[in-house]
């Protein structure tokens, strides 16, 4: 069973780095359920 | 025929004052904080000009030292200053004072009050100034100084927002409305400076240039400030107004908006338009945004660093008729993330970077230099945001690694001669990719390389219109020669009509 099945995960992406709808299809392809993502922009 | 770049000019603008009283970290935390550790320590924190003038990023935006100098600096950067001039080959940072002067220029509506004294100092200033002292239709532009009393009550009394030199008061900014919050004195405060530190940038620019100043035909501002009113919010056109300024007396203009995106949106659109023959010349330029000054400042003050985000950047390109000399964009090759694109890192730098070198049947590897996001680590990596640039490249070198065109090992050796150091300041717009342009050119025209790719990116979903965000590439080549005299002069038509008449008569003779 994956590390994510099951749980609520939120997820904050980097647009330099992993963006937020990123983050997002791999939680949902783990099992996990997000409850809140953002992309934010450190610059 | 390709468009070329012709000219590139850079600036910055040192703005220690600024940075406390208009800053958007600052402004809030006065809101939601306003005895903070923070605000109490912030202005034992900030540089002095001198500071500014030798710290290397600033001096390699202004060109005073290569990319490949400063990557032979030691970091942290603030802590092994350069010995360097105010002025450098791509343009110059200017004292805050003189920014006060440049904006009394730029304000056509006497929204802007400076103190007699302090008023008449920058005249003297400001005639000695290399560029503007020669020129006397903007230096006729300089108001008349106010008692200070008078703006004491403009800012105390009637929204005035107050300008600030060593921390005291010595002029303001008036609101242009009663109501309208788009017209507030802040707002005209921010739209003054980014115009007035675009229109020091063009006038670099233009400096010393082949072309004169009523060639220009066209210029797009991409800056991020939406200048407008209440009925037309970010309307726009500050565009023109930089024109008015600088003397583009021939020049229409307009904007380009795509947050950090827009300088490269904007050079693929003047080079479309020289390539399709609508404008001979066309000047992209941006000045900076006086709110990101200090956006990282908690950070650095909690790291008794110095608050390095004090200086306001700008710059211009000239994009013109390929003259087969100047470096060409190349229209074919252009790269762009699209809607349909998706967020995964490999998605987005196959979008920006392999896919327009395809065209070209390029490989990665093929391009010399790559010039994305160009923050500054040093001001980056102590906010936790990391190094910018730095992770753009590897992102680069592991697709030309997925792609088979080097070994994972190759990785660092990658970074180091296709990458280069961050050495622009966190003005959003400023960074993304087109720092690197004045050394492209020059390296390109040397034959130190041959082609350099800029790529920019956008953040779109900070205007919450779209989760999306954006990007946009173009590859920069040595010119292949050739000139953009298509076609036959009107000189060449007479002399082929008279050499035929010539002839004909001839053939009369004859019979």
């Amino acid at each position: 069973m994956s590390f994510f099945a099951g749980k609520k995960v939120i997820a904050l992406g980097d647009r330099d780095g992993i963006p937020g709808p990123a983050i997002e299809e791999v939680i949902k392809a783990s099992g996990g359920e997000i409850v809140f993502s953002a992309t934010e922009c450190f610059v | 025929m390709n468009a070329v770049i012709k000219k590139v000019a850079y600036t910055l603008t040192h703005a220690p004052d600024c940075l406390v009283h208009g800053g958007t970290t600052q402004t809030t935390e006065r809101i939601v904080a306003p005895d903070s550790e923070y605000l109490q320590k912030l202005p034992n924190h900030l540089q002095k000009y001198e500071d500014v003038v030798n710290y290397a990023p600033n001096q390699t935006y202004i060109g005073g030292m290569t990319p490949s100098d400063l990557h032979d600096v030691a970091e942290p950067w603030y802590k092994n200053p350069v010995q360097k001039q105010r002025f450098a080959k791509f343009g110059e940072i200017m004292p805050q004072q003189e920014l006060y002067a440049l904006i009394d220029i730029c304000d056509s509506f006497e929204l802007v009050l400076l103190e007699e004294g302090f008023s008449a100092g920058l005249r003297i200033a400001m005639q000695s100034h290399p560029i503007i002292g020669k020129r006397d239709d903007i230096l006729g532009r300089l108001k008349k100084g106010f008692e200070i009393a008078q703006i004491e009550d403009l800012v105390k009394n009637h929204g005035a927002e107050g300008l600030y030199q060593d921390h005291k008061l010595i002029g303001c900014v008036k609101k242009a409305h009663n109501i309208d919050e788009n017209l507030s004195s802040h707002i005209i405060l921010e739209n003054l400076i980014s115009k007035a530190t675009a229109v020091l940038s063009v006038l670099h620019l233009m400096d010393n240039c082949d072309i004169a100043l009523d060639e220009i035909q066209m210029i797009i501002d991409c800056s991020e400030e939406a200048v407008g009113d209440m009925n037309q919010r970010g309307g726009g056109n500050l565009a023109k107004s930089v024109a008015e300024i600088v003397g583009f007396t021939s020049a229409t203009g307009s904007d380009i908006r795509a947050f950090c995106a827009a300088p490269t949106h904007s050079l693929i659109t003047a080079a479309s338009m020289v390539k399709a023959g609508t404008y001979k010349h066309v000047v992209v330029a941006a000045g900076g945004s006086v709110a990101k000054l200090g956006m990282n400042g908690k950070d650095h003050v909690k790291k008794d660093m110095p608050a390095l985000e004090d200086v306001i950047g700008g710059f211009a390109v000239l994009i013109s008729e390929n003259d087969g000399v100047s470096p060409e964009i190349l229209n074919e090759a252009i790269g762009w993330h699209s809607v349909g694109s998706g967020s995964a890192p490999q998605k987005v730098t196959e979008a920006l970077v392999s896919t327009p070198l395809e065209k070209l049947g390029l490989k990665i590897i093929d391009v010399d230099k790559f010039s994305a996001e160009m923050q500054n680590p040093d001001v980056t990596k102590p906010a936790g945001a990391g190094d910018v640039p730095d992770a753009n490249f590897k992102m680069i070198g592991a697709l030309a690694v997925m792609r088979g065109e080097m070994a994972r090992t190759d990785i660092p050796d990658f970074l180091k001669k296709h990458g280069m150091p961050g050495f622009a300041p966190t003005q959003g717009h400023i960074p993304s990719g087109v720092p690197f342009l004045g050394f492209a050119r020059e390296q390109i025209m040397a034959g130190d390389i041959t082609r350099a790719m800029i790529i920019g990116k956008g953040s779109l979903f900070l205007g919450r219109m779209t989760n999306l965000f954006d990007g946009a590439s173009f590859v920069v080549q040595k010119n292949s020669g050739a000139t953009s005299s298509s076609g036959v002069s009107e000189e060449q038509v007479r002399s082929l009509i008279a050499e035929s008449l010539r002839d004909f008569a001839k053939g009369l003779l004859a019979e």
